[in-house]
């Protein structure tokens, strides 16, 4: 319950973070928040031979606010974004969330961004970014580039990030006029792991009909799993609508796993019960 | 065969531990705990699961409630720590230590550090919470023999203590202070 030997660096700018990243290619492993990999190393589930630790990045520790996005930087914490008023007013989808990420303890210290590096599949906020269609920008020395959050998620704990690479932002749109978000999870105990988690958002036309649909899923597919329900539910009114139905469309495709946690079955049960409850939330919550 | 600290680089640490500045070498793996209990020799800080389940580890750092088994020692440098030592004294004891010895909050006391650490945060930020806020303020941590009753009890009563506290200072009247930290409780805990 140690971790291994490892060499480590400690850069004080995103230059000098880089570089040594360039230096020590696929043998390292970058280190923000850790409560994640601090775990993963105590058990020695990996052993990098070099930690990049970029706590001292001070350039990276930013939420901004702009007419289109939220923008989150790499040292950003999981209770700086959650209590950031301005990102609350333009996405209220982040602090319903992050309320949902493990405890207030872990989310002092956690980094938003680096739960999205990490691609657990049962992170909230990777269906987070999925569900608004997010980016991350990913630099190395000498270029960026952006990525879509449906390339940037290619399996459990993969994301398409390559050795030299460091995210060093996520970028949250704001959702279209008349939308109402919310994120709802079932799981063993308060904060563990979602046994199934829908992220949700309903948009409204100027009469009040809905339009949009769409639900986000985490713990049941290896990567967060995007689906636009509008079919079930567009054109009717939003006090008439049969969420269930939606929840019904989403159950036929979902294809969970089983684990020591949940036969596949229920996992789906949970993804249709929780998407009528999630889709009925969100509308409830559209501004009038 | 070689000891791992004979081969393994050293990196120096200077950091403040309840007020106090320690300046170390150790490795680059050395969790903030294990430098805590093993190096200072401040073992108030019990280590449970070491992968952040538990929260006996729990410490302040820069004032926010952090697992030290998810930290390296080298990542605390020239940051301030405050573990379970730092929070009081048997003379003068934190309000949340007070709470917890008159809710009885504690039965084998693994747990407890982490509970006094994370409270003490939280009713500095939270001086008048719910029932409901102080169970999730204590939802990451762990304990295996109260059940929970009497902490829930300890951080409403840390919380009224604090506010006690800070309305007889604000009033400058001292012995206010003292005549509510020695306010007596019924078997429940509960102030009478």
């Amino acid at each position: 319950m140690k971790p291994s030997p490892f060499a480590y660096s400690a850069p004080q700018s995103l230059d000098e973070a880089l570089a040594v990243l360039a230096d020590v290619g696929g043998d390292g492993k970058v280190l923000a928040g850790g409560q994640s990999l601090l775990p993963i190393l105590n058990m020695r589930l990996a052993a990098p031979a070099h930690v990049i630790d970029i706590n001292r990045v001070a350039e990276l520790s930013y939420v901004t606010v702009d007419a289109d996005s939220v923008q989150v930087g790499a040292l950003a914490r999981h209770a700086e974004v959650e209590h950031d008023d301005p990102a609350y007013d333009a996405l209220p989808l982040l602090r319903q969330a992050l309320r949902l990420v493990a405890h207030p303890v872990i989310r002092n210290r956690g980094t938003t961004v680096g739960s999205l590096a990490h691609a657990d599949p049962s992170g909230e906020m990777t269906a987070v970014l999925a569900l608004t269609d997010g980016t991350v920008t990913a630099a190395r020395a000498g270029s960026t580039r952006e990525i879509a959050a449906a390339d940037f998620f290619l399996g459990p704990l993969e994301s398409c990030l390559e050795p030299g690479e460091l995210a060093v932002a996520a970028r949250f749109p704001r959702l279209p006029v008349r939308s109402g978000c919310t994120f709802v999870e079932v799981a063993r105990r308060h904060g563990d792991y979602a046994v199934c988690g829908v992220a949700a958002v309903v948009t409204l036309d100027e009469g009040g009909l809905v339009v949009s649909a769409r639900t986000a899923y985490i713990s049941v597919a290896p990567t967060p799993l995007v689906l636009d329900l509008t079919e079930a539910v567009a054109g009717r009114a939003v006090r008439g609508v049969d969420w269930a139905a939606a929840g019904e469309l989403a159950g036929t495709q979902v294809d969970p796993e089983a684990d020591i946690h949940a036969t596949a079955d229920y996992r789906r049960h949970l993804a249709r019960v929780l998407t009528g409850r999630a889709l009925a939330e969100a509308a409830g919550r559209v501004a009038a | 065969m070689t000891a791992p600290e004979e081969i393994e680089q050293l990196h120096a640490v200077r950091l403040r531990v309840n007020g106090v500045w320690h300046d170390a070498q150790v490795p680059a793996r050395r969790l903030l705990s294990d430098f805590l209990r093993h190096d200072l020799r401040l073992t108030g800080t019990h280590v449970g699961c070491e992968h952040g389940v538990c929260g006996a580890c729990t410490v302040l750092v820069d004032g926010k409630p952090t697992r030290s088994c998810l930290m390296l020692a080298v990542g605390a440098r020239d940051h301030e720590v405050i573990t379970v030592e730092g929070l009081g004294t048997p003379e003068a004891m934190h309000p949340v230590q007070q709470a917890f010895r008159e809710c009885h909050g504690l039965q084998c006391g693994f747990c407890t550090p982490g509970f006094l650490t994370t409270i003490a945060a939280f009713v500095e930020e939270n001086p008048d919470p719910t029932e409901d806020e102080a169970r999730e303020a204590i939802s990451g941590n762990l304990c295996r023999c109260t059940g929970y009753q009497n902490i829930v009890k300890s951080v409403l009563r840390t919380a009224e203590i604090t506010r006690d506290s800070r309305s007889s200072e604000t009033s400058g009247d001292q012995e206010a202070a003292e005549e509510a930290r020695n306010v007596s409780v019924d078997h429940d805990g509960r102030a009478t």
